[in-house]
């Protein structure tokens, strides 16, 4: 699935101002950022609550499809600055990281 | 012949922090090493960066690269590591309650950059600290 694809859901929004399509590979779910680092692979959906500009700097070292800000965390302005100056799909939205992996397992097989 | 690169690391300076580590990362992939190789050195130039961010006064990043072998190096100004068997355990953390808020100090940075190079070395003093960890390039490590 592509993040365009994912992203036909009212319950999702994205917050950067246009979308960089990748293909979404896989999903990671975390907040402790050594465990993303270490653990989270290219071209996965990753869930996380953190919101600061360094959630960017991960995303992109990992080359990640895109970063779902989960339960409406509220983002920061500079995060949103520096995932549209390095093209990070930024999507947020009410669900929690369960039931965004859920919508991704139905709807990918 | 080595090729040298330096780059500062500012305490506190959340906003920048893994800037250094995206620019090795463009590095290695210009010269054409593998993704799976790149990861690696990513995650320790990663980890390191954030702990002289997190625990550190400042200091640098500096990666040299000649015919046989990478070097990844980092060097900070202090205040050292009080206990370092407890800080390369798994799980161990000094960062403080507001730090773990933001996701960092899950105890895995020593831990992390010392499964995913060849070689570590680390020594620390209250005037700073030195951690060097290098790998071997191989025909393989070439895309």
């Amino acid at each position: 699935m592509l993040v365009s694809e994912f992203l036909n859901d009212d319950r999702f929004e994205l917050v950067t101002d246009t979308i960089n399509d990748k293909l979404i590979k896989g999903a990671y779910c975390g907040d402790l950022l050594s465990w993303v680092m270490s653990h989270a692979k290219k071209g996965d959906l990753w869930c996380t609550v953190l919101t600061h500009a360094n959630v960017v700097a991960i995303a992109t070292l990992l080359e990640v499809s895109c970063v779902i800000i989960c339960e409406s965390a509220p983002i920061e302005s500079e995060t949103i600055k520096k995932a549209n100056q390095e093209k990070v799909n930024l999507i947020k939205t009410k669900l929690n990281s369960v039931e965004v992996i859920k919508k991704l397992w139905v709807e990918n097989g | 012949m080595d090729i040298t690169y330096d780059f500062e690391v500012y305490a506190n300076d959340y906003q920048n922090a893994g800037n250094a580590s995206s620019e090795i990362k463009k590095y290695l992939m210009q010269i054409g090493f593998t993704t799976k190789f790149i990861r690696k050195i990513v995650i320790c130039a990663y980890e390191a960066e954030m702990n002289i961010v997190i625990h550190s006064l400042g200091g640098k990043l500096t990666i040299t690269i000649d015919n046989k072998k990478i070097i990844l190096t980092s060097t900070d100004k202090g205040p050292g590591i009080k206990d370092l068997d407890l800080a390369l355990s798994e799980g161990y953390s000094t960062a403080t309650e507001a730090v773990r808020e933001m996701g960092f100090g899950a105890g895995m940075g020593l831990p992390n950059m010392k499964k995913n190079c060849k070689f570590f070395e680390i020594d620390s003093s209250s005037k700073g600290t030195i951690v060097k960890l290098s790998w071997e390039i191989k025909d393989e490590t070439f895309s």
